[in-house]
């Protein structure tokens, strides 16, 4: 890089130091698109649509995650009441916010966790931290089964009702008005 | 009245910081010497009026306005008075205009500091700096104004999140402000010298006392939001790699590859395009981080209220100061020459290798950041991005600039050979070695121990590079005395700052063998962590001011003898139905006792209680390190020669090397 360059030289520094405006018009058109797409709906980064809403859970089974027994696609077909299933992972922050409020829930409405992309040592950790809500945990160490759920981040809960359905899906942490006024009346409602 | 004349006031700021961004700029061009000394008077009566306005919100907020919106969704009668003051900013709308307000300081402190720059110069800095104002206040007025009233007022405002009534966090804002916003004066600077189409080295002497000042407040903001993380969420955690967190950690990254690189065009007039660069995109990642997370893009725990209308204005005023500088980048920066050379082994290639690693660390934790949404956008597809990431890819890359670190300072600039720097290090790498064994012995992994190994190296070799400047203990005390009171506060500020980096990485690195347990104890209950029985003795409720508090008394003794009591607690707060938890922490500067009180089990006598407790060896070193990083660049701004004020000699001192 001296004073006296050659033509293609130039050209070649010129290509090179419009580069940075090449990655930031691109990063901005990719920013607009994405505002543009949550003003309509189409794009959220907080939440997407469970595809299996108002399905059966897709197919899987998931080993044990200690302190809890693992379970399948099957044992939540085979249920008789409603269940509340949350994918957490001790790497994450808002389910550590979480937490107490799942605490809070537990003797209202069972919950089964799936440790998500989670070293079972690390979980375990995790769940003893926090006073384990889970009455079974399961891991899904390979993030295989979140993807068939549509899961798109952690935490995220899924409601089951009475023979494996999925009746409601939060993408985001739980905090107690959803709790209170959305998610235990649907629970009573499956009960009924 | 007063916040009709706060919205009165910041909407002239608004109008001066226009014909501040004009006519100046015009002035230049045209060598008009009227309309380029306006841009001193237009920028400190620019800051005059945004004082005011922010003046007139406190004011609102002191004597509970809840007429007006913003104090009615934050405060309440019942808050302390400091938290009436600092719960100013600790919302969306106060935040902006606080960031207008540093924006406007920076300004004036050009006007006020950068006297003796040549006056075409001076005034290009202040028009940009007066553009970029005016954009960030037409942005507070038309979506985000304080001053918004509220219809009939309410007579209680809604109160404050409970976690943000803590002292840590009402000072994080300004300071970690002062840093981001900071950056815009570099940036200003980088883009007068593009339209001048000159960058030299007296170029490089200006800018980087601005470079090292907002460096400094970027760095105490960072350790303090840590450090607040730490005592206040009370999980023992210090860094989440969370959005909020990212956004300061990446202009962090290469604010600190400018002030490095800043050096080499200032002695050598190398690297100026990269500089220039560098200056611009600091300040384009402290803006967008800002827009990243205000807009909802990116999940993040600190919330602020999420609007993707406000999203589109910050977008365009991105577009237009980002791609605006990086397209005037484009068009002069190929037409810049090239200045000094120099050999691969020298001060000047280690700085290149300083900073090719601190911008590919960047470039990971940015990739990190960016990935979930990007893939969302691109293929529908959703994914996380956390913490085994981030510790995979980041932290290997700090232990080779760690290395690098410390033989720098002492490599002699345009070339060099690498034995004699070896050798005059050899004491340095003596201890290394020494660390590396005994660290060996009490940790197992590989990343803390190469890392705190590489710190005592930093640390090490930093020390050395003092010694050997004032040639202790080769000379009689007396005169090496009189060469450490001659030595260039430059010197002495780098070497302090280095250290400082090994200090915080020692603390990182001791904290990655952190020992915590949970337990659930009755009261008069002993449990043994790390060498000390905790002790449950005491657990009683205690009304506050707008809660109730449970509060535990737990002793900690070692072998017998009473270390400390600990009294965690835990708050309700009713109003929000939100409940705190108090950490107790103790802390002798070598290791952290750190106890949480969790839930209660059971009533009466029969009640146990979930305790969490943490042993954190060396954890105040992190955010220490923090600290002496920042005291050390406070050291090099209070150089002689670091000052703004010494331009004249400026031009010929490139050649005077500091060693």
């Amino acid at each position: 890089m001296t004073g006296d360059t050659s033509p293609p030289d130039l050209t070649r520094r010129r290509l090179l130091m419009a580069a940075p405006l090449v990655v930031a018009g691109g990063a901005g058109i990719a920013f607009w698109r994405m505002l543009s797409g949550m003003r309509q709906g189409s794009f959220d980064p907080h939440d997407i649509q469970a595809p299996a809403l108002n399905r059966p859970v897709p197919d899987f089974a998931l080993p044990d995650q200690l302190p809890g027994q693992g379970f399948g696609a099957a044992d939540l077909r085979a249920l008789k009441v409603p269940v509340l299933v949350n994918f957490f992972a001790s790497w994450c922050i808002p389910c550590v916010a979480e937490m107490p409020q799942l605490n809070a829930l537990k003797a209202k409405l069972p919950i089964w966790g799936i440790a998500y992309k989670d070293k079972p040592a690390d979980a375990l950790g995790f769940v003893r931290r926090a006073g384990n809500p889970y009455a079974r945990i399961a891991s899904d160490l390979a993030g295989m089964t979140a993807i068939d759920w549509g899961v798109s981040g952690v935490p995220e809960s899924f409601l089951i009702g009475p023979g494996g359905v999925i009746r409601w899906h939060s993408a985001a942490a739980l905090d107690a008005a959803t709790a209170h006024d959305i998610l235990l009346p649907l629970a009573a409602s499956l009960r009924a | 009245m007063t916040p009709e004349l706060g919205n009165f006031a910041l909407a002239l700021a608004c109008c001066l910081a226009a014909g501040q961004a004009v006519l100046p700029m015009v002035g230049a061009r045209r060598r008009d010497p009227r309309l380029m000394a306006l841009a001193p008077a237009l920028a400190i009566g620019q800051l005059l009026a945004l004082l005011y306005s922010f003046a007139c919100l406190i004011d609102a907020a002191i004597n509970d306005d809840f007429s007006v919106q913003n104090v009615a969704a934050n405060s309440s009668v019942a808050k302390p008075l400091l938290y009436k003051i600092t719960g100013v900013w600790g919302n969306h709308e106060g935040s902006v205009l606080l960031w207008a307000l540093i924006l406007g300081l920076c300004g004036g402190a050009v006007a006020l500091f950068g006297r003796d720059l040549p006056s075409a110069l001076r005034a290009r800095v202040i028009a940009v700096l007066g553009g970029v104002s005016a954009g960030f206040q037409l942005f507070c007025l038309t979506t985000s104004n304080p001053f918004d009233r509220v219809w009939p007022a309410p007579m209680e405002g809604q109160g404050m999140n409970p976690l943000l009534q803590d002292p840590g966090l009402a000072f994080h804002p300004p300071i970690l402000y002062t840093g981001y916003v900071g950056f815009a004066v570099p940036f200003a600077f980088a883009v007068a010298a593009l339209i001048e189409g000159r960058v030299d080295a007296s170029w490089g002497r200006w800018v980087r006392p601005w470079a090292v000042a907002a460096w400094c407040f970027l760095t105490c903001g960072i350790a303090l939001g840590s450090w607040w993380s730490y005592y206040v969420l009370g999980w023992g955690g210090y860094w989440f790699w969370d959005p909020v967190e990212n956004a300061s950690l990446i202009p962090w990254l290469t604010g600190t590859a400018l002030v490095h690189s800043a050096i080499v065009v200032e002695k050598r007039e190398a690297l100026k395009i990269w500089t220039v660069l560098l200056a611009i995109g600091t300040f384009s990642f402290s803006l967008s981080g800002t827009f990243l997370v205000r807009s909802g893009i990116l999940n993040s725990v600190h919330a602020f209220a999420n609007d993707p209308a406000r999203g589109i204005f910050i977008l365009g005023l991105l577009g237009l100061v980002i791609g605006g500088s990086l397209l005037l980048f484009a068009i002069r920066a190929p037409q810049l020459t090239a200045g000094g050379v120099f050999a691969p082994v020298s001060r000047e290639g280690l700085l290149v290798l300083n900073n090719i690693l601190l911008c590919s660390i960047c470039a990971v934790v940015l990739t990190g950041t960016m990935y979930p949404p990007f893939m969302s956008l691109l293929f529908g597809k959703t994914i996380s991005v956390g913490k085994p990431f981030f510790d995979a890819t980041a932290a290997p890359m700090a232990i080779p600039l760690m290395a690098f670190m410390g033989l720098g300072p002492m490599m002699p600039w345009k070339r060099a050979q690498l034995w004699p720097v070896l050798r005059r290090l050899w004491w340095a790498g003596a201890l290394t070695v020494l660390a590396f064994a005994v660290a060996a012995w009490q940790v197992r992994d590989l990343l803390p121990l190469l890392a705190a190994t590489g710190a005592v190296w930093v640390i090490a070799s930093s020390a050395t590079d003092i010694v050997e400047r004032i040639r202790l203990f080769r000379i009689p005390l007396g005169a090496s005395w009189q060469r450490a009171r001659m030595l260039p506060r430059a010197a002495l500020g780098a070497a302090l700052a280095h250290a400082g980096v090994g200090v915080s990485v020692l603390g990182l690195a001791a904290m990655s063998q952190a020992q915590h347990r949970i337990v659930e104890v009755h009261v008069g209950q002993t449990e043994m962590l790390a060498g000390d029985a905790w002790t449950l003795t005491e657990v009683r409720a205690a009304p506050g001011p707008n809660y109730t508090a449970l509060i535990a008394t737990i002793e900690v003794r070692h072998d017998g003898r009473l270390v400390t009591v600990l009294h965690p607690a835990k708050r309700t707060f009713a109003s929000q139905n939100q409940t705190t938890t108090e950490v107790a922490i103790h802390t002798n500067l070598m290791s952290d006792l750190y106890g949480v009180l969790g839930d209660r089990h059971g009533i009466g006598t029969q009640a146990t209680y979930v305790l969490r407790l943490h042993y954190n060896p060396l954890a105040p070193w992190m955010w220490l390190g923090g600290l002496i990083m920042a005291l050390g660049g406070v050291l090099s701004l209070s150089d002689r020669r670091m000052r703004v004020g010494a331009p004249r000699r400026a031009a010929t001192a490139g050649l005077v090397a500091t060693s």
